[in-house]
């Protein structure tokens, strides 16, 4: 009998996720043992033609990783979600946008104007990148930016949502075990649209910190202020913490260790808007009356947008701001 | 029933408000609209009526949802804060549950506020989608009955407490009577006579006074505060802050030798409004209830320097008591009934009157003091010399009221109050009287007819509102007179009127404190500051918070048999909770999903009812669903989503967006 195909493709994104897979260990073996890899371009050698010959729904599962940027991501996303079975967001750039997504802040000529004439770009010529350019031996192409950064469910139909940037080892590796068990009738696929490998709480469920009823006097940032308490809620001692907004599945990695969270497992289970949620919450907790004091503690976060939609802009209800809707 | 789509049945009711609603929507379009567009939506029937809330209107839903079995009701009226309850109830008869039936708002929230009829109607048809939508996602909720504490708060001790806090008391319930000065009795303590009748306002206030200080229902808690109140009708729980008296109120006799040995004395500014004095140790007044005094610290000799402990010394039953310390008291009642009063608005702002400047410019309070047998002249009217009696006198109405520099409204009393100093100037000392007045209100019973006597008595009257009191002569008849500058309406001349003493009807104002004061007890003022009654007209001492009543001049200036009334309005309404036993609250409450709570307590201090608390053992927080109100505060606030709240659920509020936004496409007016 044939081995299930797999395949894992990356869009617009880091890279980080491809190696997050790699860092489940020996535990990449079994997904060799228990998959043919249909398509995987970073590990292994196999072609778009490759997966365009193979019939619909041939591939049982695709891990998607990264936003839809251009239309070549479009474009492979209709075709792996034609060939897969079950396909995945997987990683928060997939899910939510990530760190790509804030690129909807700006009109797409700023972003590319901004790429090709900052001090450092050494461009004398003021190109741009053109979608076909001639050269002496016929026509090139590079794919065309889309006017803002999707998520993958903005674009195809998906099956499961993993998050996390990247999701965590133990995380991926328990993923593939239900998947295996999936396979040998041992376990049930959990209902469509299911978020996979996280909790459904937040990621003070994980934090061992303790934590009082909050009034928050003033916002720091975490280089302003040392040392932290290391038993006290991170939020508390005043530093802009996103834990209790964010989904647990990541062990409270950062707060354990004296960082803030800074949401990458981003929502928890049915929060429409992960920025509002957190914005609303932060502004229950300020202890203040006056406007002009809570101007001034909302001025210890300079930067609201990455604050608060650092992951999630391109999935948030805005999608993106005013100005890239414009353009 | 059949299926519907997949559909709950949806019926939409379309009210004209006779033409309130169907003068600018056209309420014929909104019903066919709603009958074809929102088909998809689930709605089977739409139909209009001029007045949905009469009795044929409400039978119209009840034959439909029995007939046609209609599983939701959508009402295109007025807002739900008016007949929300009628729909619901009419549903309920039906059969329907209550909570499956949603208003529309197009009469405040449409018709009322625009004029294009085409723009309108587009918006209303919006304003319909949105109920639809939103209604379709509604749950069936089932209303919670809470018993009802049967005793009662009454906030201010003036006569408007008074009444309420005695008619409750002798119905045989509990009343807590809370006073933040030393004795009861309010202003009118403080006045000599009574319009239009003159009757001595000490004699009908005393006795009153006294039944409540004695009343076996009634703890009286006077020289002290309401620092917090949490709960909901029928169960709050309230904090009282006790200042201390520095003597032992079970050992104090009442006697007052401390108050007459006590070698310090100092100006009254409350009582006396200033013109008298009062010992560091005192009571308001002989008549003060309770009759035990106060230690005001700032001007006693030994809090202030160390020494003379005279009132100690002298008391005959070691009541005095130094080391006293404020008392935090908790009190558990089932009603408030907030009778906080007024302040007197401060003459000093009409720089061009005088007042603090010439020295016989008195206010209307100082004047009351003066004229009372038991005030600082043994009612005796002199100048501020404190020996002349005057020759001639002017007063002014309208002082700090139908200004627009000052206050819009009219204090309603001053008329009435001018015309008795008139009355009593001309008894008393036989002087001229001057009566300087914009318009002459005297509306309520018996005050017109005092009114034609005052004229009678010979008293001038001016029309006019004064421009100027000054003291600068301008020829020997002004001469060390006050002179009043006004155009007197009535003869179309500018006059000046040299006079010896001019009285300054000053008007009502909301308590300095009244903001704050409403925040605690969780109800608002309006732009005046006064509280706000539930309907103005229809419910004038209910609040938007049950449970919490308003009455007298807290509300809004009034006379004393207007905040009497109100007093006892108040009373009535808490006794009719009272006697139910139960209350029946709204099923609107928020829920934290344990499941999804990491316990991150950013909703722990967020409850006006502190109705949420943590549970450290598991580490998720709890609501307890007595306690809350429905407010939303902690839905909105938690970050993890946890916490929902019934009947304002995401699916129901974006469901009435997306229902609002249906329909965006501008029509060509």
């Amino acid at each position: 009998m044939s081995k299930p195909k797999f395949a894992m493709y990356w869009s617009g994104s880091c890279g980080g996720c491809e190696i997050a897979v790699i860092n489940i260990h020996e535990k990449i073996l079994d997904v060799d043992a228990n998959f043919e890899v249909a398509f995987w371009p970073v590990a292994v050698d196999a072609k778009v033609k490759d997966v365009e010959a193979l019939a619909d729904g041939d591939i049982l599962l695709t891990l998607w990783n990264g936003s839809i940027r251009n239309e070549e991501n479009e474009h492979m996303a209709h075709l792996l979600r034609r060939k897969s079975k079950l396909l995945v967001a997987f990683g928060s750039c997939a899910t939510e946008g990530c760190v790509p997504g804030l690129a909807n802040l700006s009109p797409l000529s700023e972003i590319i104007d901004t790429a090709y004439t900052t001090l450092t770009t050494d461009n004398p010529n003021n190109i741009r990148p053109q979608h076909v350019t001639k050269v002496p031996e016929g026509e090139i192409s590079i794919p065309v930016l889309k006017d803002r950064v999707y998520t993958l469910a903005q674009v195809v139909d998906v099956d499961y949502f993993m998050p996390g940037c990247p999701p965590e080892s133990h995380q991926i590796a328990a993923v593939i075990d239900l998947v295996i068990q999936v396979l040998q009738g041992k376990a049930e696929l959990p209902p469509k649209g299911a978020v996979i490998g996280a909790g459904s709480s937040t990621v003070c469920e994980d934090c061992p910190r303790k934590r009082n009823v909050k009034s928050i006097k003033a916002f720091h940032r975490i280089q302003e202020i040392a040392p932290l308490d290391p038993e006290l809620c991170i939020l508390e001692q005043g530093i802009p913490c996103n834990g209790p907004a964010t989904r647990s599945g990541c062990n409270a990695r950062c707060p354990r260790v004296g960082a803030q969270c800074i949401g990458c497992y981003g929502p928890a289970e049915g929060v429409v808007d992960y920025g509002a949620r957190l914005l609303t919450a932060f502004a229950s907790v300020i202890d203040a009356n006056e406007p002009e004091e809570i101007e001034r503690i909302l001025d210890g976060i300079p930067d609201p947008a990455g604050q608060f939609y650092r992951f999630n802009l391109a999935d948030s209800l805005f999608r993106a701001g005013a100005p890239a809707f414009k353009n | 029933m059949s299926t519907n789509n997949g559909k709950p049945k949806v019926g939409v009711y379309v009210c004209h408000c006779g033409t309130n609603i169907a003068h600018t929507v056209d309420v014929e379009q909104v019903r066919d609209w709603a009958a074809q567009a929102l088909g998809a939506e689930g709605v089977v029937i739409a139909r209009d009526y001029k007045f949905m809330c009469s009795s044929p209107g409400q039978e119209l839903i009840e034959k439909d949802i029995k007939e046609l079995g209609l599983e939701r009701v959508v009402v295109a009226a007025c807002s739900p804060h008016l007949h929300e309850m009628t729909f619901r109830n009419a549903s309920k008869r039906a059969g329907l549950n209550p909570y499956l039936t949603e208003l529309a708002s197009i009469r405040e929230q449409v018709s009322w506020v625009h004029t294009d009829k085409g723009l309108a109607t587009e918006k209303a048809k919006a304003v319909v989608a949105g109920a639809v939508e939103r209604v379709v996602k509604n749950e069936p909720l089932d209303e919670i009955k809470v018993p009802i504490h049967p005793a009662t708060l009454v906030v201010g001790g003036g006569i408007t407490g008074i009444q309420a806090a005695l008619e409750i008391a002798n119905a045989g319930y509990k009343v807590y009577l809370v006073e933040r000065e030393p004795s009861i009795g309010g202003h009118m303590a403080q006045f000599d006579k009574t319009f239009p009748t003159l009757d001595c306002a000490a004699c009908i206030l005393t006795p009153r006074m006294f039944e409540t200080g004695m009343h076996p229902n009634i703890e009286l808690l006077t020289w002290s505060e309401v620092t917090q109140v949490a709960g909901y009708v029928g169960n709050f729980t309230v904090t009282i802050k006790k200042k201390p008296r520095y003597l032992k109120e079970e050992l104090c006799t009442g006697c007052r030798i401390c108050v007459e040995k006590c070698p310090k004395k100092v100006i009254d500014h409350v009582y006396e409004a200033g013109i008298g004095y009062r010992k560091a140790i005192y009571t308001s007044s002989a008549q003060a209830v309770p009759k035990f005094p106060v230690i005001d610290t700032a001007n006693c000799n030994f809090f202030q320097k160390g020494t003379c402990k005279v009132c100690e010394k002298s008391c005959p039953t070691n009541a005095i008591d130094y080391e006293q310390k404020e008392q935090f008291l908790k009190v558990d009642v089932g009603n408030i009934i907030l009778a906080t009063g007024y302040d007197l608005f401060d003459a000093r702002r009409v720089s061009n009157y005088g007042y603090g400047r010439l020295a016989n410019v008195f206010t209307s309070i100082e004047f009351e003091r003066m004229c009372n047998a038991a005030g600082p002249t043994s009612g005796k009217i002199v100048l501020r010399d404190g020996q002349t009696t005057p020759k001639t006198v002017g007063i002014i109405h309208c002082v700090g009221s139908r200004d627009r520099n000052y206050n819009n409204y009219c204090s309603s009393i001053c008329c009435m109050q001018s015309l008795k100093f008139a009355h009593l100037v001309k008894e008393r000392t036989g002087a001229t009287v001057y009566d300087f007045y914009i318009d002459m209100r005297t509306p309520m019973k018996s005050y017109d007819e005092f009114y034609q006597r005052v004229l009678e008595e010979g008293t001038l009257f001016v029309r006019g509102k004064v421009a100027q009191v000054s003291d600068a002569a301008r020829n020997a008849q002004e001469e060390g007179k006050l002179i009043i500058q006004v155009e007197d309406t009535l003869v179309g001349k500018q006059r000046r009127i040299p006079v010896d003493m001019v009285i300054l009807s000053t008007g009502m104002q909301p308590r300095h404190d009244a903001k704050e004061v409403g925040k605690l007890f969780g109800i608002g003022c309006s732009s005046d500051g006064w509280f706000t009654e539930k309907h103005a007209k229809l419910d004038p001492v209910a609040t938007m918070t049950e449970g919490v009543l308003i009455a007298g001049t807290a509300a809004g200036p009034k006379d004393i048999p207007a905040s009497v009334a109100q007093g006892s309005a108040a009373a009535a309404r808490v006794l009719n909770l009272i006697m139910r036993h139960e209350v029946t609250l709204e099923p609107i409450k928020a829920i934290i999903k344990q499941w999804q709570c990491s316990g991150c307590r950013i909703c722990n201090g967020l409850c006006p009812f502190n109705a949420i608390s943590f549970r450290a053992e598991r580490r998720v927080s709890e609501i307890n669903p007595a306690l809350c109100q429905g407010c939303g505060t902690c839905v909105a606030a938690c970050p993890a989503g946890a916490i929902s709240g019934s009947g304002f659920s995401n699916d129901q509020i974006l469901a009435q967006i997306d229902g609002l936004l249906m329909d965006v496409n501008p029509v060509s007016a």
